[in-house]
């Protein structure tokens, strides 16, 4: 009877070590959870993942609970899913879940819960507005808004165990919980560097990026992957466009090589594109020194004009260029084509070196 | 163990940086070598604060150590290298008691650096441009090189010696033969086979065999009058290169210039023409990483305007010299160029390229891709070359008039002179200006507040900037970046050049501060 336990019934492998959660998953039964975070220490802190271990005094929570040999583990009991609806139900009632008003609206783990178990009305009194504490909105990228926080805890790993910048904690007790930066200062004063891992975690509205609000909902964006424009790392982003705009980045899970991580920049300096400074036409330079609006061909043709000039009077060598290395590949060959096999010389360089 | 030098991972690399900190806690041993206390140095077990520029002689010792105490790696050294005996008579001359009076490590941790690093294999060395950015660039990527292969930790997984690129497209651009001496994937213009190869490809009649200028030359030879036509795509020089005085001087001197970008820089301003460019995510291409992986960019926008993308302006201009180019996308260009012209990428196409993308190299399409160089301590040249590298000083060194190092690098939130990371809403109110960095003691015996505006001097420029008063700053260095124009690093950084790459000593040059009122 070595490493097979008993899954609702049937016999099923698993790995010493292994969590009943991941057990279940890989024999093909899926387990909901809130506060799970791969790659992080299992902390069992929001029990949606109950099952029923046969011997056990209670509900066990799957994603801490080690499966041991014969075990017999059931995820689909009456009494399962009795205890998880009741769970939702407490979650629902411990802040103010109003969809409609919410970011995460079609991204939300509660949400999908609530859905499930088809719970149509609060079952029980819901937080006084009073016993909330205020939203944090006036850092310029995170919307902290505690009122959505179900204590899952999974901001708190993603920042000390994945991304280990050690920026936020869970604070205070009981009913004061709150998950806090050192000081209980917003993000912006404290140790936060902005990469946004905790947003890209947080399983309902609770933390959101501000420049995205209101501006799509998930049904409503495609998502586009790419790789990020900042530095040599090369982390895969997804980029989610509405209408042929981005309004939102997040990480690409799994990939390699950041494995669902972004920094700062990644997440957040993409809208660069859209602003209003963008050269939008070629531009000549008058006699005067300012520069005038022109034609494409106008442009192209001045250049090639000047070039021919240049290369007849002093020589191909006379002509030098740096190509750019925030452009993709594709723009580096052909500059380099067009200085050696039109200009002819192999003055072009770029600024790897300098 | 992961020995991490002359890089700011944390800020430069940030996702990156989290992976070191995450094996430090799976326990990975972790060493810092850094003349300012990073905030990795937080996570290491040794950090090594080394005086700016003095590399060289620390790794020279550390060798010395390996050596003299048996403790490298004799099998991989005499199966692997040569050059050992050259680089024993050379490192014998570095014992650690002459590296800690020119490096400020005590002789014993010296000692205890070597030691430590013997002791577990594999380990990883990591660099950025605090190794590079010297007038000894070259010569201290060789002595980390050259540290790596005496301890047996190149060529094989989780080893090596790893440099982080800059930007996203470095490592590219140069796979590219966007450089003097190389086609695509690093065939020479001076091989006339190369040159037989691409003449066929590209339609032409002969291609030129002598390198070409690396850009400081081409920069210098503008106020020469060698250099006539120059043409800027997607950089901004007159901020990023150091001396800005001489820098737009030299791009003021241009007979004609060409600047092709995506906004108006502090460079467009001396342009005689200006091409409006499509920018990342408005049109389809590939990035190559640092680990040499090519990945796909993909169109989410389109450009503003008429502003076209960048291949086919290059198109564009080709036809009218007479050029027609077959290729009329990225994905044509790629598929039916690079790949074909580039041994070592010819297994890479776009459609291999969904996912993870490809590390190359890559010779043929079934290849899986190259994660990891040299595999089994076989080199491309044969053997490994161990190299006899003397210490030398930075080029300025602080005096009685100028008594500090100016070193300079890049922050987190923001990227080189902002013309992205600048327009993208909330950057800059997370920072929004420069600072001087300075250490506590240095800020005490001049009287400076934190936060204080100072005078920055060299002997080329000086700026009006903020002091931030840092225990990440040693007593006697000021640390800036080259983020925002008015206080920008580079009004006061030094041109003088490694020998072999032209890389500018952007990591040291001699300053004085003083107090405003």
């Amino acid at each position: 009877m070595s490493d097979t336990f008993f899954l609702n019934g049937k016999e099923t492998p698993f790995k010493p070590g292994q969590m009943i959660l991941d057990a279940a998953r890989n024999g093909g039964i899926e387990i909901p959870t809130l506060c799970y975070l791969k790659g992080a220490a299992p902390t069992g802190a929001c029990r949606v993942c109950c099952v029923e271990v046969k011997g056990a005094r209670s509900l066990m929570a799957s994603c801490s609970t080690p499966v041991t040999a014969g075990m017999e583990v059931f995820t689909d009991t009456e009494l399962v899913h009795r205890s998880r609806k009741m769970i939702v139900e407490f979650m629902l009632a411990s802040g103010r879940h109003n969809c409609l008003m919410c970011e995460a609206n079609g991204n939300c783990r509660l949400q999908d819960l609530a859905y499930f178990y088809k719970i149509t009305k609060l079952q029980f009194p819901e937080k006084e507005i009073s016993d909330i504490y205020p939203t944090e909105d006036e850092n310029p990228l995170i919307v902290r808004d505690f009122s959505r926080c179900i204590l899952c805890g999974r901001c708190v790993q993603a920042c000390n165990e994945l991304v280990v910048n050690r920026a936020i904690s869970q604070g205070y007790r009981g009913a004061e919980s709150k998950i806090v930066t050192g000081g209980d200062l917003p993000y912006h004063e404290s140790e936060c560097v902005f990469c946004g891992q905790c947003v890209e975690v947080c399983p309902v509205g609770a933390l959101t990026e501000k420049k995205a609000k209101g501006l799509g909902r998930p049904w409503e964006v495609t998502k586009i992957r790419t790789t990020c424009p900042y530095c040599g790392v090369g982390c895969q982003q997804w980029l989610h466009v509405k209408d042929g705009k981005i309004v939102k980045v997040t990480a690409v899970e799994d990939a390699e090589p950041n494995k669902g991580r972004l920094c700062v920049k990644g997440r957040f300096a993409y809208d660069f594109i859209y602003s209003e400074d963008r050269l939008k036409t070629p531009l000549i330079r008058e006699k005067n020194g300012e520069f005038r609006e022109a034609s494409w061909d106008e442009a192209l043709d001045l250049v090639a004009t000047k070039f021919k000039e240049i290369i007849k009077k002093d020589g191909p060598d006379a002509i030098a260029g740096v190509s750019c290395a925030r452009s993709i590949n594709e723009d580096s060959y052909q500059m380099q084509k067009f200085f050696r096999a039109v200009i002819g010389t192999n003055n072009i360089d770029h600024c790897a070196r300098t | 163990m992961i020995i991490l030098v002359g890089t700011n991972i944390t800020e430069a690399h940030p996702v990156a940086g989290t992976f070191v900190k995450d094996a430090v806690l799976a326990g990975a041993k972790l060493i810092v070598i850094d003349p300012r206390r990073t905030e990795m140095a937080d996570f290491a077990h040794m950090f090594i604060q080394l005086k700016v520029g003095s590399d060289v002689a620390l790794i020279n010792a550390l060798m010395n150590v390996l050596i003299s105490e048996n403790l490298y790696d004799k099998k991989y050294v005499d199966s692997c290298t040569e050059g050992f005996e050259e680089l024993k008579k050379k490192v014998m001359e570095y014992t650690p008691e002459k590296a800690a009076e020119i490096s400020g490590i005590p002789a014993d941790t010296i000692r205890e650096l070597a030691r430590t690093m013997a002791s577990i294999k594999p380990a990883m060395l990591m660099y950025t441009l605090g190794i590079t950015e010297h007038i000894c660039g070259v010569n201290n990527v060789m002595s980390c090189a050259n540290l790596q292969m005496l301890l047996g930790n190149v060529g094989v997984e989780f080893g090596g010696v790893n440099p982080q690129r800059g930007q996203n497209n470095v490592q590219g651009a140069c796979d590219m033969g966007a450089l003097p001496n190389v086609f695509p994937g690093y065939q020479q213009v001076a091989n006339a086979e190369a040159r037989a190869k691409f003449e066929k490809a590209w339609n032409v009649k002969s291609l030129p065999d002598k390198p070409g200028m690396m850009m400081p030359t081409m920069m210098k030879n503008l106020t020469t009058g060698k250099v006539k036509g120059f043409y800027v795509f997607g950089e901004n020089l007159a901020n990023t290169e150091p001396d800005i005085k001489q820098v737009e001087h030299e791009l003021q001197s241009a007979e004609f210039l060409v600047c092709q970008d995506i906004f108006p820089t502090e460079t467009t301003r001396f342009a005689h023409v200006i091409l409006p460019a499509a920018a990342w995510s408005e049109n389809d291409g590939t990035f190559a990483s640092s680990e040499r992986r090519v990945n796909r960019v993909r169109t989410a926008s389109v450009p503003p305007g008429d502003a076209k993308p960048n291949w086919w302006i290059f198109k564009e201009l080709a036809k009218r010299f007479g050029h027609e180019w077959a290729s009329n996308s990225a994905q044509e260009i790629w598929d039916n160029e690079v790949s074909v012209l580039a041994p070592s990428m010819a297994g890479i196409k776009y459609a291999r390229l969904e996912n993870d993308g490809l590390q190359w190299p890559c010779p043929n399409a079934d290849h899986p891709g190259t994660p990891t160089l040299h595999k089994g301590g076989k080199f491309t040249r044969g053997l490994g070359m161990l190299k006899a590298i003397d210490y030398i000083p930075p080029a300025e060194v602080p005096d009685k008039e100028y008594p500090f190092v100016l070193s300079t690098g890049r922050r987190l939130y923001h990227y080189h002179t902002r013309t992205q990371t600048g327009r993208s809403e909330g950057i800059n109110d997370l920072l929004g200006e420069e600072t001087a960095d300075i250490s506590v003691q240095d800020a005490m015996a001049n009287g400076i507040a934190d936060g204080e505006m100072i005078l920055v001097k060299s002997r080329r420029g000086e700026v009006k900037v903020k002091a931030r008063v840092t225990r990440q700053v040693p007593e006697g260095l000021v640390w800036m970046a080259f983020h925002f124009r008015e206080a920008c690093a580079n009004w006061l950084t030094n041109p003088v050049y490694d020998p072999v790459t032209q890389t500018a000593e952007y990591k040291a040059c001699a300053v004085r501060i003083d107090r405003l009122t």
